[in-house]
């Protein structure tokens, strides 16, 4: 059953606190919105939005004071939970020999307030591929577990989004504790609560809320309705993971590798991008021992190192590597897409590189190519 | 994460190969990895220099692992110059082998070039500890010089053993008195039942697509040619994300991969 939240997000930012928990959630800084600890509920970016375009993005002032009236920023809230440094563990010599220690400090108690439908999907699917196979990624699983999550619907997607089409939004999906739909009226927000756990429904036993009357909730359901309606971006839904496997020697990859910088941008502003090499360290000593996982980037040339040479030479190969793991053998390896239409890497890469472009134009030459084998009439 | 902590080993014998190459003999210093199957790996952790996958090459006694490691690199010199009493880490075993218990009852066709040869001197060993278990046993080795020969005294030993050893070299040298060219070549003498056989093939990727191909072309089924892939490998549980050949996470769906599956895959530049 629905509730609305009869006062500000302050109640409930309280309320998250009040309950032990670190609040991280979007702000204004330097320019963009970005994630990071709140203070207060202050600090959520009240009355300010964002234009995004393939290689940009502004924040913009609005004309009403939503909390939640913009879309994907710069991070996604993969550094809180699959950090970009971990240190695997230190060891020392002793003897001849050495000895292994893991020491990790408690990991904080976060609460995400603010993450979008794709955010949570993504975050599901980091946990598949570091929590859901034989070995679990301790140091992740650690972070992840005692995370809670208020998830907010969109309803104003941006030029870049296409979640629709990748089914992961604008309505949230399963897995948040709680979920916000944020109504505009007379340029005021309210919230409109729905509860997922029994974590959620205690927090929420601390916030002043009354029932949602079905007017308002048909209101919102109708806001996120119509905001599907209006996704930026479009992503062919069907086939996708057959196009990714048939088109490995098409011509449009040498095309975008002609624009392709390899600069990696769209690795790492990508929620579901997992990928982490390792660094070696010894002190000046030479008895003390140190292993980092650092966040990786399949756009690296070393990356594919193997002694007779890197087997992803060009970057041609290293961009249809990124897309087609994304979008295809993802499916193979996790059991389901990569990719859950934020469009980060559309407006974060330098020279405004879309990959539903791309798709679009791979889907055009095998359409080419099937009419060619039938002959030309 | 106790899979990602290397154990403790300590280095009980070091054999010299050949120039650039040595197998370690190792035991654990108090806990040990489970025990590897022939076709898995360890990652092989230098003190302070890194850590790189490497197949197991053999067992001995128990909690004993036994490596086989060629210089081409930091980690792997820092490896092949540990002495005996030193402790190098191992972590795994990890991957999938070559499924040797799959195969009771048929021949087995093992075709080795360069290092490839160490995963399936295991192989061997293994097959040899129990021989009724299967049929004949051929072994192709192909190598680039004489003196780049692995194990040259075991494969004597093994030749005596009743397995059919053929050795080819890309080079020869003074002396030589056997083949030349390419393993490939051997094919034609293997005299084995190729329906009622399984063929395992480790050694540069070149030398596996001739190799496979041959061996289905005699008429082994292509699901029983079994071939041990190498890329890049930061981890070896599955969330690197560095040893990826298209679908498959080798660390994880390898190394050791069925031809009918490696095939396509490794016909694509650049994968
Ligand atoms: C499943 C598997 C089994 C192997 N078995 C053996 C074996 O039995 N004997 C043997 O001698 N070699 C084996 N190799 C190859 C061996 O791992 C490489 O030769 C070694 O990683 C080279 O590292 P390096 O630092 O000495 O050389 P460099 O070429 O300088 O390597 C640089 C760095 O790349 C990284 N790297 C990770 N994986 C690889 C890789 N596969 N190849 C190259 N670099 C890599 C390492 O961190 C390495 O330090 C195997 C590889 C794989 C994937
Ligand atoms: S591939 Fe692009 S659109 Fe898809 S999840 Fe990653 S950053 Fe978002
Ligand atoms: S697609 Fe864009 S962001 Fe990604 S590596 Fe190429 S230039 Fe960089």
């Amino acid at each position: 059953m629905a509730k609305l939240m009869t006062t500000g997000l302050s109640a409930l930012y309280d309320a998250l606190r009040r309950a032990g928990y670190t609040v991280i959630g979007p702000t204004v800084r330097d320019g963009a919105i970005v994630l990071d600890e709140l203070r207060s509920a202050d600090d959520l970016p009240v009355g300010w939005g964002v234009t995004l375009a393939p290689g940009g993005y502004r924040v913009r002032r609005r004309d009403d004071q939503a909390a939640f009236g913009h879309s994907a920023g710069p991070q996604s809230w993969k550094p809180f939970l699959h950090q970009p440094r971990v240190k695997l563990w230190e060891a020392d010599r002793v003897g001849d020999g050495f000895e292994v220690r893991e020491e990790r400090p408690e990991p904080p108690r976060y609460a995400f307030l603010g993450v979008r439908p794709c955010d949570l999907r993504a975050i599901e699917i980091q946990d598949r591929v570091l929590m859901g196979g034989r070995h679990t990624d301790s140091a992740y699983a650690a972070r992840r577990e005692g995370v809670f999550i208020v998830a907010v619907d969109c309803t104003e997607p941006g030029e870049t989004c296409f979640c629709a089409s990748m089914g992961t939004g604008p309505k949230s999906g399963p897995g948040y504790d709680l979920a916000l739909t944020e109504l505009i009226d007379d340029g005021s927000p309210r919230y409109v609560v729905e509860v997922g756990s029994e974590a959620g429904s205690a927090v929420l036993a601390e916030v002043p809320t009354e029932e949602a009357d079905e007017d308002l909730q048909a209101c919102a359901r109708a806001e996120v309705a119509a905001a599907a309606e209006h996704m930026g971006r479009e992503m062919p839904a069907l086939g996708l993971r057959d196009l990714m496997a048939e088109s490995l020697d098409y011509a449009r990859w040498d095309e975008v590798a002609s624009r392709c910088l390899s600069c990696g941008n769209c690795t790492m502003v990508c929620p579901t991008c997992f990928c982490t090499t390792v660094e070696d360290t010894t002190d000046l000593t030479g008895e003390h021992a140190e292993r980092w996982q650092l966040w990786d980037s399949c756009f690296d040339l070393g990356f594919s190192h193997l002694h007779g040479g890197d087997v992803r030479s060009s970057p041609k190969s290293r961009y249809r590597q990124w897309l087609t793991h994304k979008l295809g053998t993802w499916h193979d390896q996790f059991g389901s897409s990569g990719c859950v239409g934020c469009g980060r890497c559309i407006v974060w890469c330098p020279v405004g590189i879309d990959l539903t472009e791309e798709v679009a134009a791979l889907q055009a030459e095998r359409d080419q190519r099937a009419s060619g084998e039938r002959g030309a009439p | 994460m106790a899979r990602m902590r290397p154990v403790p080993y300590r280095v009980v014998e070091r054999r010299r190969e050949t120039r650039d190459t040595v197998t370690l003999a190792l035991e654990p210093v108090a806990a040990r990895i489970a025990e590897p199957s022939p076709g898995q790996f360890t990652m092989m952790y230098a003190w302070g220099v890194g850590e790189v996958p490497v197949s197991v090459s053999g067992g001995g006694a128990k909690p004993r692992v036994e490596q086989t490691v060629r210089a081409v690199g930091a980690v792997t010199r820092a490896l092949c110059g540990a002495r005996p009493g030193e402790m190098l880490g191992l972590r795994g075993p990890f991957g999938v082998g070559w499924g040797l218990d799959e195969v009771q009852g048929f021949d087995l066709i093992l075709a080795a070039g360069g290092i490839g040869l160490a995963p399936l001197r295991s192989v061997v060993l293994r097959a040899l500890a129990d021989p009724r278990r299967y049929g004949r046993i051929v072994l192709l080795v192909g190598a680039r010089t004489p003196a780049d020969l692995l194990y040259p005294d075991e494969l004597e030993r093994w030749r005596r053993c009743g397995v059919h050893v053929e050795v080819t070299v890309d080079r020869a040298a003074a002396g030589w008195t056997g083949h030349v060219g390419l393993i490939t070549s051997l094919i034609d003498l293997v005299d084995a039942d190729p329906a009622r056989a399984a063929a395992f093939v480790c050694g540069p990727e070149i030398m596996m697509r001739l190799t496979a191909r041959a061996l289905v072309e005699r008429g082994v089924p292509p699901h029983r040619v079994r071939l041990s892939l190498e890329r890049n490998m930061r981890c070896g549980v599955g969330w690197c994300g560095h040893c990826q050949l298209g679908p498959l996470l080798l660390c994880r769906d390898g190394p050791v991969v069925p031809y009918e599956r490696a095939e396509p895959l490794m016909a694509v530049k650049e994968l």
